[in-house]
């Protein structure tokens, strides 16, 4: 799928042809103006405190989810320090409801290399590795080749442009762990273990893979950085609202006309993005939104309607930005259901290492799952709440969180809905209704 | 146990990705392909990994059984994992995994008696957009499964 629609695009612009992938190679990337920044830094020396300022500058915000200031997190990094340091992306894509960083993987893999270089050298890191997503080994495979095509041009390597830095780069493909999102676990991974998330402190600045200082972004992030430099930190800024720079990829799933990628402005009305995907699917009535991946608490429809994509918007709405993730349901959706099948996911991707967490998400799954069932009970909401609060906080990392906000978020607005299904032990939406509503989506009907 | 030349050759190449004495780094990848070429992981291919790595095969094993995408029983020759996920369930994920349940005669978890095909439910594959996804041995990741696309991908596989 090709990048689906666009108002004033900084990081999809010039992206070619119907799937919006016919220029991903270099050569079109350099047509682009690509590689010009990286080659304009080490050309010029660039001081590496001016880059990190200017991306601070921006208020560029992490896209992985945690929305933590980029500029702040690379300047943790002990440049001086000798020995490996470490630059790793995040592609593990793998929170429901999010698929921008395989269309930026695939339709442009370079802008991710050339972040990545200058990212390391702001930071005086010398090796690299982008962790990919399992389920998406045609893209890894893209990137590999990108990478290849880098590597024989001199972006990557030994002695980059005859400037003295080296920077070597490398993909790390997952192999189905939602955990490995989660970045300690990630370097878990690369380690070639199991994806258990490690305690911080000490944070990956000061000990990261292989025990080496480490910062992990990710890919929107990174791929963000040679345009944040091209146009300047202050019209990035610019770009989209105060502490809310620039634009970012939304992707929009579910019940609307036309799902896919969408780039536009922070702070851009919800009631606009939605229009550009086309509107609720069938003309039919919104019923909830969850908007940034299935982690963040969930909005009625008279709430979203009221948001601007940024973060200070919605999180005064009662969500999380996250990673810019909206998953649309209209009125046809069944609540209880919906959530069962998030729980059933918290609880198969629990790692296992959290006794509150591995124990706790299989509770709130089988409790959900038998409301749906038509066997709740009373005081199940009250098991739900007390479950869900016993996970929250008490965890090695925010997955638990993300397992519980989901539950509470769902009860706290829709609870009449979960109340007629224990009580009348059966949905209020009609079965034949929800089939119908979520049936195949067939584009350009 | 033996791989082919073809494989050790793709396992030089992972194992070079990592600093000197990282070679753990690369049980991920050498797990995949070892898979890739026999079809799944049985104990003897775990352990050559484990092997030809220098690890203990115990911290292979728990690699290939915490990652979702190994498969440690044999299975059909093209392994189908539908995601049904929320997202591709509110466009018709569901729908492809009753269609496909019936057009194939089993149900989910399950192998066709002709050995070809095994139907197994995934979890968000980061492809929403182009629900309902389907990938096919862990390589081809198909969108939009109407019925017709269901039909059309089936017969490609041979
Ligand atoms: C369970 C879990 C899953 C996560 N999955 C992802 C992911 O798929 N991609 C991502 O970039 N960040 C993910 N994160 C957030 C990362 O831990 C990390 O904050 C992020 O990669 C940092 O990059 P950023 O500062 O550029 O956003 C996840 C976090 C948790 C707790
Ligand atoms: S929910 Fe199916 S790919 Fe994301």
């Amino acid at each position: 799928m090709a990048i689906m629609g666009t108002i004033a695009p900084i990081l999809t612009a010039g992206w070619m042809g119907a799937n919006g992938d016919d220029g991903w190679r270099l050569a079109d990337y350099v047509a682009r103006g690509g590689y010009a920044m990286l080659r304009q830094i080490l050309e010029n020396r660039r001081p590496p405190e001016e880059i990190i300022a200017e991306v601070k500058t921006s208020v560029l915000r992490g896209r992985g989810g945690a929305g933590f200031p980029t500029g702040l997190k690379w300047s943790f990094m002990p440049r001086a320090l000798s020995g490996d340091k470490y630059v790793v992306c995040n592609t593990d894509e793998g929170e429901p409801g999010t698929f921008k960083d395989r269309d930026i993987t695939r339709c442009n893999p370079h802008a991710i290399i050339e972040g990545m270089a200058i990212a390391a050298y702001a930071m005086g890191a010398n090796r690299g590795y982008n962790y990919i997503h399992g389920e998406i080994w045609e893209i890894y495979k893209r990137f590999e080749e990108a990478l290849d095509e880098a590597r024989q041009a001199g972006f990557i390597g030994q002695n980059i442009l005859g400037s003295g830095f080296s920077f070597e780069l490398f993909a790390h493909h997952g192999y189905g762990a939602y955990v490995c999102g989660e970045e300690t676990a990630l370097l878990e991974s690369i380690e070639g273990k199991k994806g258990q998330p490690r305690f911080k402190p000490p944070f990956p600045a000061s000990f990261g893979l292989f025990g080496r200082p480490t910062t992990i972004n990710n890919t929107e992030t990174l791929a963000s950085i040679p345009f944040i430099l091209k146009m300047g930190g202050e019209a990035y800024l610019n770009a989209g609202k105060p502490n809310n720079g620039g634009s970012k990829v939304f992707s929009v799933s579910g019940h609307v006309n036309r799902p896919g990628n969408y780039e536009i402005p922070m702070g851009t009305p919800f009631t606009q993005l939605l229009e550009l995907a086309g509107g609720v699917r069938g003309g039919r009535k919104l019923k909830a939104v969850i908007p940034g991946g299935s982690s963040s608490p969930v909005l009625p429809a008279d709430r979203i309607m009221e948001c601007t994509l940024d973060y200070d918007s919605i999180s005064k709405a009662g969500s999380m930005f996250g990673s810019g993730a909206l998953i649309v349901m209209d009125e046809t959706t069944c609540m209880v259901k919906a959530l069962e099948r998030l729980s059933w996911f918290y609880h198969e991707e629990s790692c296992g290492q959290c006794t509150p967490c591995r124990e706790g998400t299989g509770w709130l799954y089988q409790v959900v799952h038998r409301i749906e069932n038509g066997e709740g009970r009373p005081d199940d909401l009250e098991t739900l709440a007390h479950v869900a609060g016993n996970i929250g906080g008490r965890t090695i990392c925010a997955l638990g969180d993300a397992a519980a906000m989901p539950v509470q978020s769902f009860i706290q607005h829709f609870r009449d809905e979960f109340l007629y299904h224990i009580e009348h032990k059966t949905c209020l939406v009609p079965k034949d209704v929800q089939w119908a509503g979520s049936d195949f989506h067939r584009f350009g009907n | 146990m033996m791989f082919s030349a073809e494989t050790l050759r793709k396992f030089n190449r992972e194992v070079a990705k990592y600093p000197a004495g990282r070679e753990r780094s690369a049980v991920m990848a050498c797990l995949a392909l070892a898979q890739e070429e026999q079809g799944w992981l049985s104990p003897e291919a775990i352990e050559a990994v484990a092997n030809y790595l220098g690890i203990a095969p115990i911290a292979a094993y728990e690699v290939a059984s915490f990652y979702n995408m190994y498969d440690l029983k044999p299975l059909g020759k093209y392994k189908l994992t539908l995601c049904t996920n929320l997202p591709c369930a509110l466009s018709g994920a569901n729908h492809a995994a009753a269609y496909l349940k019936e057009k194939l005669g089993i149900a989910l978890g399950e192998t066709t008696a002709d050995g070809r095909f095994t139907l197994v439910e995934g979890e968000c594959m980061g492809a929403c957009g182009d629900a309902p996804v389907m990938l096919i041995n862990n390589r081809h990741l198909c969108a939009r499964m109407v019925p017709e696309e269901i039909d059309r991908v089936l017969e490609e596989c041979a």
